[in-house]
């Protein structure tokens, strides 16, 4: 008996099928990674807790208005593109000692490479840089400067950490990221280069 | 006639039988690098460039808040603030952040959980101070201000 052959089956809307498909996928799905500027907010203070006595030289102030004017220190108007490096000189000063941790006192910035002005800040650890912003402030500005905070902060660390270890800050970051072995004595790095230069950053609104 | 005389001859046609190979590995491709878009904004967010910016890796840790001016012209001006699908107000953002913790498979992430704040870049610091007041009060304090990669000097036009 004879066999009778199974009929081919038609592929042909095979492909509008999976046309059909991948444009549902290319409406329905989006590619773009979210990126921006990563902050840590202050957690809550105690209602009656008292502000720290902080010396004026220690604080640089940036204050921006609601026309988008940035003053620093309450006497120079600035750009954007010019706070870098006034925060980076301001940080780096080192015109005196750190601070007092646990009653002992505090040493020289021996990693500065700062002006050594006895009127700017003392050391890394107690420079602050306050930043007071008005209610109708654009954000663009705003963010624009903290941007620029950041980048101090960041050129500081990468030039101190290539001095120590031979890698920018950024290159050991990455490192710990995708898991490295030695990851113990990264970490102890990484920690080292964040105590030289703490990020302080304090945010106020004007009311 | 003559040797020369034309003959019709068709087109070879051409042949589509790995047409469908080809689409399903463009298919493939695009359900493996993307991710599902999980709301429509309602309001437009320029946002700002930056130049120190860090990727968000887990997509499951971010929630995601919008500021700006409302598409809908019926929403009126300013800035309005976007949780979810709706616009909402700041009081609402407390209870936008539980839920997205409740939603958590694994609950000991709640202190890895990133607020991303797509604001644009005309709105108003004032609305943003008050996002981040209420933040605060409830401790969610990771937050990240969405940028592009760009010059920050763009920004100040």
């Amino acid at each position: 008996m004879a066999r009778r052959q199974a009929p081919e089956i038609n592929a042909g809307s095979m492909a509008d099928i999976a046309f059909l498909l991948l444009i549902f996928f290319l409406v329905t799905t989006t590619m773009d990674v979210d990126m921006g500027i990563s902050r840590r907010l202050p957690e809550k203070t105690p209602p009656n807790q008292k502000p720290p006595v902080l010396k004026m030289k220690n604080v640089l102030e940036i204050a921006v208005n609601k026309n988008n004017q940035i003053l620093v220190e309450g006497k120079d108007y600035v750009k954007v593109d010019q706070i870098k490096q006034i925060a980076i000189d301001f940080i780096d000063n080192g015109g005196g000692v750190g601070k007092t941790v646990d009653g002992v006192p505090g040493k020289p910035c021996d990693w500065c490479q700062g002006k050594k002005d006895p009127a700017s800040s003392d050391h890394p650890d107690k420079a602050i840089i306050a930043l007071e912003s008005d209610r109708s402030t654009d954000y663009g500005v705003y963010v624009s400067i903290q941007n620029e905070l950041v980048a101090a902060y960041a050129e500081l660390r990468d030039r101190l950490a290539k001095k120590e270890y031979g890698k920018t800050y950024k290159e050991l970051l990455k490192m710990q990221e995708s898991g490295d072995t030695k990851s113990e004595s990264l970490a102890a790095k990484i920690k080292n280069i964040k105590k030289k230069y703490p990020e302080i950053i304090s945010e106020k609104e004007k009311q | 006639m003559s040797k020369f005389s034309k003959k019709k001859k068709d087109m070879p046609a051409i042949n589509t039988a790995s047409l469908p190979d080809i689409v399903f590995m463009l298919l493939f491709f695009f359900m493996v690098a993307t991710t599902m878009r999980e709301t429509d904004p309602l309001v437009k967010a320029d946002i700002p460039n930056g130049t120190e910016v860090k990727k968000l890796k887990k997509k499951k840790l971010i929630r995601t808040i919008y500021v700006g001016q409302a598409r809908d012209k019926k929403y009126g001006k300013g800035d309005k603030i976007q949780l979810n699908d709706k616009i909402s107000s700041v009081k609402e953002i407390k209870n936008f952040i539980f839920n997205s913790i409740d939603g958590l498979d694994d609950k000991s992430d709640a202190n890895a959980m990133t607020t991303l704040i797509k604001a644009d870049k005309k709105a108003s610091v004032g609305t943003i101070s008050d996002i981040k007041r209420e933040l605060r009060d409830i401790n969610a304090l990771k937050i990240t201000y969405a940028t592009k990669t760009g010059n920050v000097m763009d920004n100040v036009k």
